[in-house]
């Protein structure tokens, strides 16, 4: 069968639509377009099912109850409903908030914007494999802590974070855990009682359902979670999210989650065999790359190397036919590499030689190997015209050399 | 990010890729950048003695597309001119002639430092390093 380029292995960014999410989706548009929030007529009463239904299969997906589940527009909302939303009601009792330096923008700026208001907020470092280390989280704990805003698994390299641990020592401290869930939920078990969550983030384009609709899971019941509402208006989702809700997005956002449930746990096994066959081709054929963070606490449709001395930017132009993402700076328009990969320690010049690669539910083993063997070709050539491979096979040590640095 | 026609040209097929005899008396050196910034280029010229013009020119780049093509469009630009039109070689005639956008300008930098120094390592060779020549520090192992 022939390959159909460009190859999409870029599922960390973003998700297709399932066509079964696309079909539930539509009568929503054109023939049960009601408001959810209209009492009064069947219209609004038949949003209003879609959206309760949905809310249930969200729920389900996570272990909660749909009375714990708020529709938001995406995971950024949710964050920053999550961790201002903390901040501003929890006020009194403290204004103190640890995170970790490894986390998505949408928690560190919003974090960078409460200090500024008066909080403090201590950003916890990560271990080489990415992972933050619970002693450093328990000595960071203060009477005055109020959340604690550790992610379940990167973004960037996969790896998945000590949660049930954290929830432990979370709830031991009389402290909210909140957790930036979208790049596990759908994909691998996730269950906020089992991992003592007491806010998660989710978003429905991650695991195959539509751009601009995501939710935040609050805990009702021990403890019950409290929130400022960031957005003012009509009251809906029960005061903490206002905004005529995006019913149709909510209905697909519903059934990717039913999907995922049912189908997470064959993705997972079969991507999990796909993606170590990457990993185990690209070994094949060349020497010196990296994987950046832990393999073994790791998203089984995630990988991260390094391909010491090819600069990311000019090995993305040479798998052009091929989507993926590079921690390298020149992708984008800051001049400095991945924050994710500088704080492994892995240096920043094995973070320049970074792709990120995000396989998903209709990957092949055809296109597996197919980019495995264009990166090797690439790479190769590249390193041939390296001076940094020239010198590192003249025995020069690179990280002993002075470099001018302009 | 789109690349301009000509950058891809040169990242595809890039001209003078390779290494030229560093001892050799003739030739001259330069390595700039760092690994840690994303670029690292090393450019080579050899120089005949007895016309002063730019015999032979190489590169090697680590770095992004714009960074490869940078260099690889300085080595064909170095090419029979002499070494004192080589240093008149600026950095905004690469950006010119690649279309580079604004993000890119310092790959086109790079590439005017990286002629600068090895002229400068060249003219150290032989002695007759001009003073008002932009000497670069050369990295040491």
């Amino acid at each position: 069968m022939a390959i159909k380029l460009p190859i999409y292995l870029d599922y960390h960014a973003t998700t297709p639509v399932d066509p079964r999410v696309v079909d539930a989706m539509l009568p929503y548009f054109t023939e049960y377009f009601g408001n959810a929030a209209s009492r009064n007529h069947p219209f609004g009463w038949a949003a209003e099912e879609a959206v309760e239904k949905a809310r249930k299969q969200v729920a389900d997906l996570i272990g909660a109850n749909a009375k714990e589940i708020v529709f938001t527009s995406g995971a950024t909302e949710s964050d920053n409903l999550a961790i201002k939303g903390v901040a501003e009601m929890y006020r009194e009792k403290g204004n103190h908030i640890i995170t970790a330096v490894t986390e998505h923008k949408a928690v560190i700026d919003t974090c960078k914007h409460l200090e500024k208001d008066g909080y403090r907020v201590t950003y916890l470092p990560v271990q080489k494999d990415g992972l933050i280390n619970l002693d450093e989280l328990r000595a960071a704990i203060t009477p005055k802590t109020i959340l604690i805003t550790i992610m379940a698994a990167n973004n960037e390299i996969g790896v998945v974070q000590p949660l049930a641990a954290i929830g432990a020592i979370a709830k031991e401290k009389g402290v909210l855990f909140h957790t930036d869930a979208v790049q596990m939920v759908g994909k691998v078990p996730f269950n906020v009682n089992e991992l003592k969550v007491d806010l998660a983030s989710l978003t429905a384009h991650k695991l195959y359902g539509p751009k601009g609709v995501g939710a935040l899971y609050v805990r009702r019941r021990n403890p019950r979670v409290l929130l400022s509402p960031i957005i003012d208006g009509g009251g809906h989702e029960r005061g903490m999210r206002s905004g005529t809700l995006n019913v149709p997005g909510i209905v697909g956002f519903g059934k990717a989650a039913e999907l995922c449930s049912q189908e997470m746990a064959a993705d997972a096994a079969r991507l999990g065999k796909l993606r170590d066959r990457l990993n185990e081709r690209l070994h094949k054929s060349l020497d010196e790359i990296y994987i950046n963070g832990s393999m073994e606490h790791r998203l089984p449709h995630n990988l991260n190397i390094s391909f010491a001395y090819v600069e990311g930017e000019s090995l993305l132009m040479g798998i052009n036919d091929v989507a993926v993402s590079s921690g390298s700076a020149c992708t984008s328009a800051s001049l400095e590499p991945s924050y994710v990969l500088k704080a492994l320690g892995a240096g920043d010049d094995l973070a320049h030689s970074s792709i990120r690669f995000g396989l998903g539910r209709w990957t092949t083993e055809e296109e597996v190997d197919y980019v495995a063997d264009k990166l090797a070709t690439v790479v190769t050539r590249l390193r041939e015209m390296s001076p940094l491979y020239e010198l590192a096979k003249e025995g020069v040590d690179l990280s002993t050399m002075q470099w001018q640095v302009n | 990010m789109a690349y301009s026609n000509k950058v891809i040209d040169h990242y595809e097929n890039p001209r003078n890729v390779g290494s030229l005899p560093k001892e050799d008396p003739n030739v001259g050196t330069g390595l700039v950048g760092a690994p840690e910034c994303g670029d690292v280029m090393k450019l080579q010229v050899k120089v005949n003695p007895d016309t002063g013009v730019i015999d032979d020119a190489k590169f090697k780049t680590f770095g992004c597309g714009s960074a490869i093509a940078s260099s690889s469009l300085a080595t064909e630009w170095l090419k029979g001119k002499t070494v004192d039109e080589a240093l008149a070689i600026k950095n905004t005639d690469i950006v010119t002639e690649l279309s580079l956008p604004p993000v890119k300008i310092h790959c086109s930098v790079l590439a005017e430092d990286a002629i600068k120094a090895a002229i400068s390592d060249y003219k150290k060779k032989q002695g007759t390093a001009a003073k008002d020549a932009d000497t670069h520090a050369q990295p040491t192992a």
